[in-house]
């Protein structure tokens, strides 16, 4: 016990004496990441850290890069990017909807760092947000399991009833009907964005309620997993997912965040960037990637699917063009009009055909 | 093999210096994982304990940051130690700060935007009443058919999550929040809001009152006929009956006293810090208050300097990360080690090893 207070206590003082290094970060440019999971989630944050990754190739040693896995959506959310900001940190990227407000005040507090929310709506003189518009993706894959599934029944596993989710249950409806006038579409709430036990429950009873094609908007590979053990067919969320099922893993919708990253640190370096600004990106910008097609998808279906992204792409195609009536029955959009901003970002109603309720 | 012989004389000054060991020999095994990580383990360490106290960059803000982490978990830990001395197990913290904050901001939020000098002080009463009532269930269930405590209060944290997903979902949802889950901000509601009471610092109510209920806790349990009778109960509960004290009567008290301050944490956390109420206004202070409340050895001003410490960490650690990229994970064993110390430390006090054998 002795020796090991002494040492203790030796190390103690050492450690008071020698580490009186300087704290800040050093590099030209310091650039903070923070993630709501940890990095090796293969989904939502995995991107976010391909894209902070990026943004370290892109400049060499210019930049420096720091993150934080893990920050909850509350006070401590404040904090980690009050310690960022007072290390140094030029530009913070902060990378789930739930730390709107921590953002919000810890902009007020300092106003020469550059904020960037992903998928907020709050905007400052210091604050940007971005976010993507997922739901082209999910006319590609929407297209692809309508014409893959042999029991017309495509299961959904969805998170929360937010705009975000609904527009892609709508998105993906809409093209799985037009590739086969059959479908139905099961849709499963799970009420998290991360829980692999709960996603892989749901995609089980999806199953069994017959649906062959499962597509989901939670995070982890879990559905991918189960579906290969049932010998259906899913799709990746956010990364690929191929590797946790070959056979079952049609394609996946990818966020490439890695431009948009690289994009905004040179103009935070050049003094450019701008803040009040919202970016809206899509598979033309690059922030939606197609992933690769299984070659169990007919050459015909790939060749269709390549047709809508690049359709999307250039501007001459639109997941949500008209005639598309709400699930009442009552008219949304006419023939040829497509769908507005404003309608998308605060979408709040099925297209007619899905049944049953989103969740009040 | 070996066996464990209880120490007749369980020495004192040993005793104490239980939580000052367990955090030294954290520090040491901690710096070796470090290490392993790859990570300097004396600039981790000193990044954890030293820089959020002294460095000029960060000792400003962190200062008054350590309290305001440590304030929900001195206040819960505080309730807690009253049951644990008297042998009560409230194991579910975690639920009765959840459902302080829905009870508290679902009165103010009922109000919005109406401002009154009342609603403050309604809505902590309220946030006290949500706590203690989810208390009373394993309370009650304890007193009139003897169900395990730990397990009706355990299991219905769970609940108070699920209840916590419908308020910001649905009936506390901010009907100008774009249909996204989360209720109003508390924070920009003046009269429900936790406001700062030193400018520039974040400290609010809700850390003044840790300090008060330290003393208070203080008081109750070493000058007060109660803090006794609860000892007698946790040591001897056939004593307790013999001296005329009802137990069950003091098991509901330790219950619901335990319930109430997790519900003024809850409340003090949503209309201050957190400033809202969603999914994940939890982050796990009702189970790290278990920690701290042994840590700091059931007495008050014992769990005022556990709770300082354990805040350290978290607010060290977070440095540690983006500064020196030690993965989350690394802090949470880290913040582990000390409760296993302790109580590994706790054993070799409380028992003598004997081996076993021929002699």
């Amino acid at each position: 016990m002795k020796r090991v207070s002494k040492f203790l206590s030796a190390s103690l003082i050492f450690a008071v004496m020698v580490l009186n290094a300087n704290l800040a970060i050093s590099a030209d440019y310091k650039v903070g990441f923070i993630y709501i999971g940890p990095p090796g989630d293969h989904g939502w944050n995995y991107q976010h850290d391909v894209g902070r990754k990026a943004v370290d190739e892109a400049f060499g040693g210019k930049v420096e890069t720091v993150f934080q896995e893990n920050v909850p959506e509350s006070a401590d959310a404040e904090r980690v990017m009050t310690q960022m900001a007072l290390a140094g940190a030029d530009m913070i990227f902060a990378t789930s909807f739930g730390y709107m407000d921590p953002v919000i005040n810890v902009a007020k507090k300092f106003p020469k760092v550059k904020f960037e929310h992903a998928t907020g709506y709050k905007t400052a003189d210091n604050v940007s947000t971005y976010s993507a518009r997922f739901y082209e993706g999910r006319s590609v894959v929407g297209h692809i399991a309508g014409k893959m599934t042999k029991s017309n029944t495509i299961g959904y596993v969805a998170s929360f009833p937010i705009p975000e989710v609904v527009r892609g249950i709508n998105s993906a409806y809409l093209a799985a009907k037009k590739a086969n006038p059959n479908v139905e579409f099961k849709v499963i709430w799970i009420f998290t964005w991360y829980d692999p036990a709960k996603e892989a429950d749901a995609a089980k009873t999806l199953i069994s309620q017959g649906a062959d094609v499962i597509l989901q908007h939670v995070d982890s590979s879990a559905i991918m997993t189960v579906a290969e053990e049932a010998g259906v067919y899913a799709f990746g969320q956010a990364s690929d997912m191929s590797a946790f099922g070959p056979n079952a893993h049609l394609t996946a919708i990818i966020n490439g965040w890695a431009p948009y990253y690289v994009e905004k640190v040179k103009q935070g370096m050049a003094g450019t960037w701008k803040g009040g600004e919202q970016t809206f990106d899509g598979i033309g910008a690059g922030m939606v990637i197609i992933g690769d097609l299984n070659d169990k998808i007919p050459a015909s279906v790939k060749k269709e699917a390549m047709a809508i992204r690049d359709g999307i792409a250039d501007g001459t195609l639109h997941s949500f063009t008209g005639p598309i009536n709400k699930q009442d029955g009552s008219p949304w959009l006419k023939a040829g009009e497509t769908a507005d901003v404003g309608t998308l970002l605060g979408m709040n109603f099925y297209v007619e055909g899905i049944e049953g309720d989103i969740p009040k | 093999m070996f066996k464990l012989i209880p120490r007749e004389n369980v020495s004192p000054v040993l005793s104490l210096l239980g939580p000052l060991f367990s955090i030294g020999f954290t520090m040491l095994v901690g710096g070796i994982l470090f290490y392993f990580l790859g990570v300097d383990p004396f600039a981790a360490i000193k990044m954890i304990f030293w820089d959020p106290l002294m460095s000029e960059t960060f000792s400003t803000y962190s200062i008054p940051q350590i309290f305001i982490k440590g304030a929900p978990l001195i206040l819960i830990a505080l309730g807690l130690s009253v049951g644990f001395k008297a042998n009560v197990w409230n194991i579910g913290a975690e639920g009765q700060y959840i459902m302080g904050a829905i009870f508290g901001a679902s009165f103010a939020l009922s109000l919005y935007p109406l401002e009154s000098i009342f609603i403050f002080p309604t809505m902590v009463l309220m946030g006290i009443f949500g706590g203690s009532l989810w208390s009373m269930i394993p309370a009650l269930l304890k007193v009139k058919f003897n169900v395990n405590e730990i397990l009706v209060s355990l299991m219905l944290v769970y609940v108070a999550e699920q209840l916590l997903a419908l308020a910001s979902l649905g009936f506390l949802r901010n009907p100008d929040g774009a249909g996204f889950p989360g209720s109003r901000n508390l924070s920009q509601y003046s009269s429900a809001s936790n406001s700062e009471l030193i400018m520039g610092t974040g400290i609010h109510l809700g850390v003044l009152l840790s300090l008060l209920m330290v003393v208070f806790f203080y008081v109750l349990l070493f000058r007060h006929s109660l803090g006794f009778k609860i000892k007698l109960l946790g040591n001897s509960p056939k004593a307790s009956g013999f001296s005329g004290d009802n137990p069950n009567k003091l098991i509901f008290l330790c219950l619901t006293l335990s319930g109430s301050l997790a519900g003024l944490a809850g409340i003090m956390e949503v209309a201050g810090p957190a400033g809202q109420i969603n999914i994940d206004f939890n982050v796990g202070y009702g189970f790290t208050a278990i920690i701290v409340a042994f840590l700091g050895r059931l007495n008050p001003i014992g769990i005022f300097f556990a709770g300082i410490v354990m805040a350290l960490t978290y607010v060290g650690g977070e440095l540690t990360q983006f500064m020196l990229n030690l993965p989350a994970a690394a802090i949470q064993v880290f913040q582990g080690m000390l409760l296993f110390f302790l109580l590994s430390f706790d054993l070799f006090v409380h028992y003598k090893i004997k081996l076993k054998g021929k002699k």
